[in-house]
Formats: C-alpha cells, sequence, structure tokens
C-alpha cells in the first residue's frame, strides 16, 4: 500500500471509530474522576442498571421502536412497490408533480407537519398511539422507499412476468417465482431506509407519541438530560446496535451498494 | 440478481404507457397518504398559526402569531444561527466531501473495507454522535482529560470552549461527521461513472492538477454535488436534537425555539411555535425552489454545470 493510502485509510479510521470510543469506555466505568485519562474502575454497574433495575422500560423501548420501525417499513413497502413500479417503468403526464410531492416530505423537516398534525390526530383519537406515530413516521418513509423502488424499476424488464404468464404461471407464482427476486436486493436498500429513518427518529414520535411511545431515542435524551454518564452511554451503544448489524448484513448481501445515500 | 437479459428482449427502461386506471390503482394509495398526512399537516398547522382553534367556533383569523414572531427581536439571532449553522457545515462537509472522493475515487470502487468504513457513520443516529461530542469536547471530556495528561492544561477551565459555545462547533462537528459520508457516496457514484478517459485526454493535453479539477471533474459532479448539499442544508436547518443538546441557551436554533413554544405549559404560544415550524418549511421550500431556478438559468445562459 502506498503511503499516502495508508495515511487516508488510517485518518478515515480514527475519525469514524473515535466518537464511540468514549461511549464504550463510559458504558464500563465505575469511577472516573477529571482529569484521568482512563476510569479509576470498571465495571458493569451501567449495563446491570440497563438490563437488570431499568431492564423492563428499555426492553419495552426496544420492542416499540423495533415494532414501530418494523411496521413503518412493512406498510412503506406495500404502498411505495406498486408507487415505484408505476414510475419507473410508465411515461405519463405529472411525473414531475408527483416527484415535487415526494421530495417535500423528505426536504421539509418532521417537526412542522407533526405540529400541524397534533391537534387533528387528538381529535380522531390517534395520538398517543401506536397507529399514529406510525401515520407520522409514513410522511418521510414512503416517499424514502418510493424513491429506491422508482430508481429499481427503471431497470427492471416486465416482460418477463409476460412470458411467464404465458407458460401457464399464476399471477400470485410470477410475483413470487419472478417479480420479487427481481427487485429484492432493490426492496431490501429501501427496507433498511425506512427501518433506520424511523429508528432514528425523535420529535415527531415525542409530538404525536406524548409520554406513552417511549422508544429508545426518547429514552437516551432523558437519560443525557439526567446526566447519568455511563447509562446513556450503555443505551446509545444499545440504540446503535441494530444499525451496526443491518450494515454488517447489507455489506454481505449487497456487496458495494450498501446503505449508499441513508442520512 | 441473476442476469436474464437476452436479445430477443427489449431493453430494459423502455418508455412503456398504460391506462390512467391502472396508473391510479398503483399509485393512488400512496399518493393519496403521502398528500393527506403532509400536505393535510401543514394546513392544518397553517389554520393553527392563523389563529383558527377548531373547538372555538369564533375565532378571527389573521397573521398575527406569524407578526408575532417575525416582529420578535430573538427571531432574527435565531434565524441567524440556524443560518450560520446549516450553511457553515454544508460548505464544510462539501469540501472534505470532494477532497475524499476525489481521493478514494480509484480505491473506494474495489474496497469493501473502505465502503464499509464509510457507511459506520450514516446508520448512527445524530443522537449518538451528540452524546459522544459531549464526552469528548466538553472541559471534562476526554480531549480535555487528554491535554491535562499530557500537561498542556492544569485544570478543565484551561480547555476551550468546544460544546455549548458561541460558534456552535460541537454542533458543526456532529453535522460533519454525519454528513461527509453522505455527500461522498453521491460524488463517488458520479465519479465512478466518469471514467478515467477525460482525465488521461486533459493530461495528455498538458493540463494541470488544478485546470483537470476545475475544467472536467468539478462540472461532472456539480449537478450531485449540490443537490446532496441541498439535502444536508435542508436537514441541518430543520433538525432538533443536536441544537437542543449542543447549544446554548440563548440565542436558540429556529426548531429548538418552535418546540419550546409549541410545549410551552402557555397553550397562547402553541399557535406561535406552528408557525415557527412554517417559517422553517417555507425556507427550505425556497431554498430548493431558488436553486432549482438558478440551476434552470444556468443551463439557458449554456453553463455546463
Amino acid at each position: 500500500m502506498r503511503p499516502q493510502r495508508l495515511f487516508l485509510l488510517l485518518s478515515l479510521l480514527f475519525t469514524v471509530l473515535l466518537p464511540f470510543l468514549p461511549l464504550v469506555l463510559w458504558s464500563i466505568s465505575e469511577k472516573w474522576f477529571y482529569p484521568d485519562l482512563l476510569p479509576q474502575a470498571f465495571g458493569p454497574r451501567a449495563w446491570s442498571y440497563v438490563f437488570g433495575t431499568a431492564g423492563d422500560q428499555l426492553v419495552f423501548g426496544l420492542y416499540i421502536s423495533f415494532t414501530l420501525a418494523l411496521v413503518t417499513t412493512l406498510v412503506s413497502l406495500v404502498l411505495g412497490i406498486p408507487a415505484g413500479r408505476a414510475l419507473g417503468l410508465y411515461d405519463f403526464a405529472g411525473k414531475k408533480l408527483i416527484s415535487l410531492l415526494l421530495i417535500l416530505p423528505i426536504i421539509v423537516p418532521p417537526l412542522s407537519v407533526a405540529m400541524g398534525l397534533h391537534l387533528w390526530f387528538i381529535r380522531l383519537g390517534l395520538a398517543e398511539t401506536f397507529i399514529g406515530v406510525v401515520l407520522v413516521h409514513l410522511i418521510f418513509c414512503l416517499p424514502y422507499t418510493i424513491f429506491v423502488l422508482w430508481g429499481v424499476f427503471t431497470d427492471y424488464n416486465p416482460e418477463f412476468e409476460e412470458q411467464a404468464r404465458s407458460l401457464g404461471a399464476s399471477p400470485v407464482r410470477v410475483l413470487l417465482q419472478v417479480t420479487l427476486p427481481m427487485i429484492l436486493p432493490g426492496i431490501t436498500v429501501a427496507a433498511l431506509f425506512s427501518f433506520l429513518l424511523s429508528w432514528s427518529q425523535y420529535l415527531s414520535t415525542l409530538i404525536i407519541g406524548g409520554g406513552k411511545m417511549l422508544t429508545l431515542p426518547i429514552l437516551l435524551f432523558s437519560l443525557m438530560d439526567s446526566g447519568d454518564r455511563p447509562v446513556a452511554a450503555a443505551v446509545s451503544l444499545v440504540f446503535i446496535l441494530p444499525a451496526m448489524l443491518a450494515l454488517l448484513a447489507s455489506a454481505h448481501n449487497l456487496g458495494r451498494h450498501g446503505l449508499q445515500g441513508v442520512r | 440478481m441473476p442476469r436474464l437479459q437476452s436479445s430477443a428482449m427489449p431493453p430494459a427502461g423502455t418508455r412503456r404507457r398504460t391506462s390512467a386506471r391502472r396508473l391510479l390503482v398503483l399509485l393512488g394509495p400512496a399518493l393519496a397518504i403521502i398528500l393527506l398526512l403532509f400536505g393535510g399537516g401543514l394546513l392544518l398547522g397553517l389554520l393553527q398559526a392563523l389563529g383558527q382553534v377548531p373547538s372555538q367556533t369564533l375565532s378571527t383569523i389573521g397573521g398575527q402569531h406569524f407578526l408575532h414572531v417575525l416582529q420578535d427581536a430573538d427571531f432574527t439571532k435565531s434565524l441567524t444561527l440556524t443560518l450560520y449553522i446549516a450553511i457553515t457545515s454544508t460548505v464544510i462537509a462539501a469540501c472534505i466531501s470532494v477532497v475524499l472522493a476525489l481521493g478514494l475515487m480509484r480505491w473506494a470502487a474495489n474496497s469493501r473495507a473502505i465502503n464499509f468504513l464509510l457507511q459506520i457513520p450514516l446508520t448512527v443516529p445524530h443522537l449518538v454522535i451528540a452524546l459522544s461530542v459531549i464526552l469528548l469536547l466538553t472541559p471534562s471530556g476526554l480531549f480535555s482529560r487528554l491535554f491535562s495528561y499530557l500537561s498542556i492544561i492544569s485544570t478543565p477551565a484551561d480547555f476551550p470552549l468546544l460544546v455549548n459555545d458561541g460558534w456552535a462547533i460541537g454542533i458543526l462537528i456532529v453535522y460533519v461527521w454525519k454528513e461527509v459520508p453522505f455527500i461522498t457516496f453521491m460524488l463517488l457514484s458520479v465519479l465512478k461513472n466518469m471514467g478515467v478517459e477525460l482525465l488521461e485526454a486533459g493530461s495528455t493535453l498538458n493540463a494541470s492538477r488544478g485546470q483537470r479539477f476545475f475544467y472536467i471533474i468539478l462540472p461532472i459532479i456539480a449537478p450531485s454535488l449540490g443537490a446532496a448539499c441541498l439535502i444536508v442544508f435542508a436537514f441541518t436547518f430543520g433538525a432538533f436534537e443536536v441544537p437542543y443538546l449542543l447549544g446554548r441557551t440563548y440565542p436558540l436554533a429556529l426548531p429548538v425555539w418552535a418546540y419550546k413554544n409549541y410545549s410551552d405549559i402557555d397553550l397562547l404560544a402553541r399557535p406561535e411555535g406552528i408557525a415557527i415550524g412554517l417559517i422553517i418549511a417555507a425556507i427550505v421550500i425556497l431554498a430548493i425552489i431558488s436553486s432549482q431556478l438558478l440551476l434552470h438559468f444556468g443551463r439557458k445562459r449554456g453553463l455546463s454545470i
């Protein structure tokens, strides 16, 4: 390896990994007074608090965050696949207008929309409910999903479906054995986008979910305000775990395309 | 994905047409939901910000909440701070990304390790990095301890204020760390398709490094760079968590100010919070429209960008 490349690689490695160092150190520290560079005593206090004393709350937070992100992703895919197909395959008037309609919810901050929706959701009985928070996450997860699938269907040839049909395959069989296998990599990327967007959402969940939907980011936020550094560090490591797992899985399956474009 | 392409098939992406009915079936549900929730949210917000509260049958519609916000002396300070954070972090991230993308351009396409490394910041939520910056850069943080260990400083007070500071350094660091990989990936995907032919032609014609950058690479990456910067700008302009955690208590970034009003015990402050939220949305939408117009006129004048 050339020296410049080695330097570039090492500085990248350092910059990317540095933020995780204090999180790991704090999460396993028992006593760490200034000005010591390393904790005076290591110990599992934070972790046993996270999974023991406050275990119920954290596991519930994990459960809420996970199911919220999962349901949002599934609904996004069910609605987004047909929409992406229409946009990717066909030419029709008004496409530019539709793409503007899809860009706006991605660009406009969720807080502007969530504050307006709140009162309406209270009246409809959707505030502080699971469905209400899914709906508010859909506002930006669905357009993201459609954009990814729009790109997928631009390179898709629907005549394979016709061929399969002419060979006697039922519509369900065509869907399962022709269409889905061809768009599966695109679906995986779209699902990861949507999952991570919903997973890391804070303010819109807080506004619509009130005090009821205590997702991981909301728990982490209140921990940071309370100032218990070891526990906050431990929870934040739990918080990034699914993303890291998704990343590892995608690096394995999707090769070089991976998660490009996730914000 | 198996390669199924055969010569008997027309090339993928052939422009096809279909009935309006079928389009409606495919697109209708998704667009209806987005229109209803997004459009509805903005519209209902606007009504509330204009003083129309649904439970009160008779209320005066008017721009008094908007006027009150716009005339508040804090508004200009908040707007300036928010613009400063969004523009500075976008510009710094863009510059680093261009250098990084050029450095990685021939290498990253073949290196899984580099791709993997750059994807890590994309997946980590802003909230976690904000916490990490607190643990690293506050006067009792890891860097302060390191400097103290190296006897560069003697007390935490000697360490420069980098979090909750006047220049929003901590906020900028979080955003730059998060956004550089995003912009870099956008640039790398363009550079990967560019090939080396143009650059080789350039060097054959004795173009210097700078000339090759400004006359070959920059025009090619400019549209993607612009689009990526716009997305980053819009995000950093409207994000709440990072300025809330790492910012000073005065002046507040616009999104923080908006939420503070919205969640105020005084219910009269609520329409003002919504009004600030709508002002943020308006500024972001204006930024998109004006950049599109600039691009449009640029093209008309024959600029290659």
